[in-house]
């Protein structure tokens, strides 16, 4: 029933801010209308003229870090436009956490202490998820798989291959994906070419690959995280490369975040994660639909 | 025009000159790439499925169709003519694109027609019909057989099962969902 998910769905977003805030990390608030989001090539904010709405918080976030926050935490809407399916809202529940001092290995263990203390505390009866038929199981160990491996065992592609070719979503979408779904504990996709993490660092010594992840439970894709890139100019360069290639595929380009990229130079060594919080709460539940985990689809209105 | 952001199940376009339906529709996004639009579809006039992925940007045309009601005038090899009353325009229409309904279908019988541009693409029959009963075995009293139907074919030449005491000359109403027999007509 749907009123039970919203229970539940309530009795989450507690547990969530429970868990962060018993860690030592600020809540914070920061605007939802802003004049310019991080351009992406795939992303389309929804404008809110002269301005748009989020389609992250990231670039706040990251400005606060810069201002000497060392851990931050916030759960916010966000907007994508055109975005509707099963797993699809064009506006949807994120939860993003900062870690100053820190790389993105750490911010997997968090999510693994996260999704193993929301199962406890508001699955006490069963505490594992369910996606598809399939159970979850936050407590077993959990399985790393390098995006490269991942495309050659699974795909039989390399990765780079399919990108240039314009297969990289068609392999990772028809042949991957359906395959962790076989998985019963978390899988953590990481280490992903450079040219899919617009804002995040390389890996050390190697080019091609950045320190960027994503969490996958029974197939469904949970998060994305990065170790953040702070160099200025490299981020001013894949900015311009994401309008350059918005440009090619007829989208609009977008304005860049001045502010963003002014104060970048001074923003420590750190990682950030973006958690969608509807798909948490489809995996608690076993709902097949994010449709069903929402007080109002968009239909609906 | 639609884009693929009109895609959803029941949506009906044209694709490679045939006119197609949607018959489910998925939107798939992997972090930070591009979408792709999912697609099973059904071929109108010959009911084959095809799996299809669009991406954002791609346009499709709308499936012209109008339905009219037409009069079945006759059959010719294998094609059947419908007229439209109003305008004593013709079309024809394939045995193969027919299906079932031929079972069911009399000279002179009044039915919707399915137009894809000129192209007659189907038929929808009324769910009841009245035929005759043409020839069927006789049914002997007292067998007790135990057989509680038996073959019976109608006067489109369609073949099926009746109860025993119907007889040849007989009026019938026919289910045309199913094909099958629902009540006989005394008169």
């Amino acid at each position: 029933m749907k009123s039970d998910a919203l229970w539940l769905r309530a009795h989450i977003i507690k547990t969530i801010r429970n868990f962060f805030w018993d860690q030592g990390f600020l809540e914070v608030e920061t605007p939802l209308l802003i004049p310019a989001n991080a351009p992406e090539e795939h992303i389309n904010p929804v404008t809110a003229l002269p301005w748009q709405l989020q389609t992250s918080p990231e670039i706040c976030m990251k400005r606060l870090l810069r201002r000497g926050h060392q851990r931050l935490f916030q759960i916010s809407h966000c907007w994508r436009a055109d975005e509707r399916g099963s797993r699809h809202l064009q506006e949807f529940t994120m939860l993003e956490w900062y870690r100053a001092e820190c790389d993105y290995q750490t911010l997997m263990s968090d999510c693994e202490g996260l999704l193993q203390h929301v199962a406890a505390v508001c699955l006490s009866n069963n505490p594992v998820y369910h996606h598809k038929s399939r159970i979850i199981d936050p407590f077993r160990s959990w399985r790393h798989i390098a995006v490269q491996e991942a495309f050659l065992q699974f795909g039989h592609a390399d990765v780079w291959d399919c990108l240039q070719k314009g297969q990289y979503e068609e392999v990772l979408t028809g042949l991957i994906e359906p395959k962790l779904t076989e998985f019963s504990e978390p899988v953590i996709l990481m280490d992903y070419p450079s040219e899919l993490a617009a804002l995040a660092c390389l890996k050390p010594g190697q080019v091609k690959l950045a320190e960027r992840f994503e969490l996958y439970l029974g197939g469904l894709e949970l998060a994305n995280g990065f170790s953040e890139l702070n160099d200025p100019d490299e981020q001013r360069r894949r900015f311009e490369e994401a309008n350059r290639l918005r440009l090619k595929n007829g989208s609009t380009p977008l304005p860049l975040p001045e502010p963003f990229l002014r104060e970048l130079a001074g923003m420590p060594a750190s990682a950030g994660i973006a958690l969608g919080v509807d798909r948490l709460v489809m995996l608690a539940t076993g709902a097949d639909s994010i449709d069903e985990v929402v007080a109002f689809t968009p239909e609906e209105l | 025009m639609y884009t693929v952001a009109d895609l959803k199940k029941g949506l009906k376009i044209t694709l490679d000159g045939d006119p197609y339906l949607v018959v489910a529709f998925d939107f798939v996004k992997p972090g930070k790439g591009q979408a792709l639009y999912r697609t099973k579809m059904r071929n109108m006039i010959n009911g084959t499925l095809l799996d299809r992925t669009y991406r954002s940007g791609e346009t499709f045309e709308q499936a012209s169709l109008e339905e009219r009601q037409m009069e079945y005038l006759y059959k010719e090899g294998n094609h059947y003519t419908f007229m439209d009353q109003q305008t004593f325009e013709q079309v024809v229409m394939e045995e193969e694109t027919m299906g079932d309904a031929k079972n069911f279908l009399l000279e002179n019988c009044k039915v919707d027609v399915m137009l894809f541009g000129e192209k007659a693409i189907g038929i929808a029959l009324p769910n009841f019909v009245n035929l005759r009963v043409t020839a069927t075995e006789q049914w002997a009293k007292g067998d007790t057989s135990g057989n509680d139907s038996k073959p019976a074919t109608v006067e489109t030449g369609y073949v099926l099962r009746v109860p025993p005491f119907i007889e040849e000359g007989e009026l019938i109403v026919i289910d045309t969902r199913n094909g099958e027999y629902s009540t006989r007509i005394k008169g």
